[in-house]
């Protein structure tokens, strides 16, 4: 079992959680805490489960066995109309935004807000515009979603999830699509959050660049199982040749024979 | 053969499966229509549907309804008028129209116009993980896009029922009056005498049916719809044409049970 060396109540816990879609097992029990204040990075292959693990944290997915807590409350086995109270206290920026088409960039950001405050026109307006400065994108209020570029729609997207005050942002692959200064852009946007507003993050990521800027703490996930956890240095000075293929790169040797072998064949 | 029986057996779990999936996303939706009836809220959502769908079908609908009436009158001229009761084919075009063309064909429209639509719009915001942002920022999708939707197809179907029966009924009068020379009056005549409000009724209530149903079945294809363009595009194929059939089904049941009431309440009524 892998767990961070925490002396206070772990924001959120996850606890021998399994997860498998058909026959493909995703999570194979996984335990996880995360710390205030902290921001993991979760590595790991396209398709290893690292989204996976996000959406059991916000309850978008039940996992078959185990519980994931929120502070020292279980929600996995909580239903959607008693999880509301709880999910606003998350921001989720997802892989491809997200960002409802047929709203505006003010409106998608006030939507949250709206949603969950009593706030009249006029103070939504404000907390939007402050929303959309933080993450440089005041002035973009009445543009279309379809209207803005890759990198333009992650931050909008980034203000919506701010937009309530979350105390974890949860980044699912947050540069990825991005050309290297907009990915770069990102990643000190994520690293502002952190500062300004002291919150919790979770990022998914394969972008090795980011991983070692944003990391206060990585973990790699592997075949249903985390086989990492450590600081950004230590990822880079690890033996195990499974992380250092990743961190480095390069494909392993059992898929070069394979490939060579093919190639002979 | 054991083969054959495994895809029986996986095939029929799968079907149960869904429709156990089909029938949970229809209560969870009647538990939030039942509030939402009251919130202003959620007649602000249906509002803007209200003629986006109007606008997308009645058009089409006043087309097809006035082509299906001028076909029923020519095509039922000629035997009318051998028998001499050629004063009688409004009977004939008003009654097929309001009891069982009007919603039938409204319905075919709403499902092809707005269903495959609505599928479309909800299939690529799953796609997009906007139902997902949805629930992470703690709002039900199913209040939040289904109910409006739902309420849009069920009140708007009768509607459309209403324009494709008045399209339809002066498309006859048309034929038989301009084109056989029928007189008008008693045209009008017969119509008022032989339709009645329980006819109306049953048009109605096949409409609202088939709005309903239309609109869940587009709404649960959406939300299920599996990843990728083509996943949407089979969504929604499978939309209109499960949404096709279940108007034909639903239309011999209503149809069947509400003959057989009035026959029960009010005996058997002759139309000429």
């Amino acid at each position: 079992m892998i767990q961070s060396s925490s002396n206070h109540e772990p924001l959120i816990k996850l606890v021998d959680v399994h997860k498998r879609f058909d026959d493909l097992v995703v999570l194979d029990g996984i335990d996880l805490e995360l710390k205030t204040g902290e921001t993991t990075v979760v590595i790991g292959e396209s398709g290893a489960g690292k989204s996976v693990i996000l959406k059991h944290i916000v309850r978008l997915l039940k996992p078959d066995r185990g519980e994931v807590y929120y502070r020292s409350r279980r929600i996995d086995n909580l239903s959607d109309r008693a999880l509301v109270s709880i999910r606003h206290r998350f921001g989720f920026l997802f892989q491809l935004s997200a960002l409802f088409d047929s709203m505006t960039v003010a409106d998608n950001v006030a939507f949250p807000i709206v949603e969950h405050s009593q706030k009249n026109k006029s103070e939504v307006a404000d907390a939007v515009a402050e929303k959309l400065a933080m993450v440089g994108m005041d002035g973009f209020q009445h543009r279309w979603p379809a209207d803005l570029s890759g990198g333009q729609k992650k931050r909008v997207a980034l203000a919506r999830a701010i937009a309530v005050d979350p105390e974890l942002i949860l980044y699912d692959e947050p540069t990825t699509g991005l050309d290297p200064p907009r990915a770069d852009e990102i990643n000190e946007l994520i690293l502002k959050l952190k500062h300004e507003l002291g919150v919790t993050s979770v990022v998914v990521t394969h972008d090795m660049a980011s991983a070692q800027k944003i990391a206060d703490r990585i973990v790699m996930l592997y075949k249903g199982k985390f086989i990492f956890d450590g600081t950004a240095e230590a990822v880079m000075n690890t033996d195990d040749p499974r992380v250092r293929c990743f961190v480095e790169g390069r494909c392993s040797d059992e898929v070069l024979e394979t490939l060579h072998g093919k190639q002979k064949a | 053969m054991i083969n054959v029986f495994s895809a029986i057996g996986a095939r029929t779990t799968s079907s149960i499966s869904a429709f156990g999936q089909g029938a949970m996303f229809c209560w969870q939706m009647l538990r939030w229509l039942i509030p939402g009836l009251v919130q202003r809220r959620t007649w602000a959502r249906t509002m803007p549907l209200f003629f986006e769908i109007g606008n997308r079908t009645l058009p089409v609908i006043i087309i097809t309804g006035t082509f299906v009436g001028l076909v029923l009158a020519i095509q039922s001229f000629d035997q009318l008028s051998a028998a001499g009761f050629e004063n009688h084919m409004g009977i004939l075009v008003t009654v097929t129209l309001v009891q069982e063309l009007g919603p039938v064909l409204a319905g075919v429209m709403l499902a092809g116009r707005v269903g495959g639509a609505l599928t479309a719009e909800l299939g690529t915001m799953r796609v997009t993980e906007q139902i997902s942002a949805l629930s992470v920022m703690g709002t039900d999708p199913i209040r939040q896009l289904v109910v409006p939707r739902f309420l849009a197809c069920l009140l708007f179907a009768p509607l459309l029922t209403f324009f494709c029966d008045v399209a339809g009924s002066l498309a006859g009068w048309f034929v038989a009056v301009m084109m056989k020379g029928i007189p008008s009056g008693p045209y009008w005549y017969h119509i008022q005498s032989a339709i009645e409000g329980w006819d109306v009724m049953v048009g109605f209530t096949k409409s609202i049916v088939f709005g309903g149903a239309i609109a869940m079945i587009a709404c649960y294809k959406g939300f299920h719809c599996r990843t990728g363009a083509e996943g949407v595009g089979k969504a929604c194929t499978e939309s209109f044409v499960i949404s096709f059939i279940t108007i034909l089904i639903t239309d011999f049941f209503i149809g069947t049970f509400l003959s057989g009431l009035y026959r029960g309440l009010f005996g058997f009524k002759s139309l000429i």
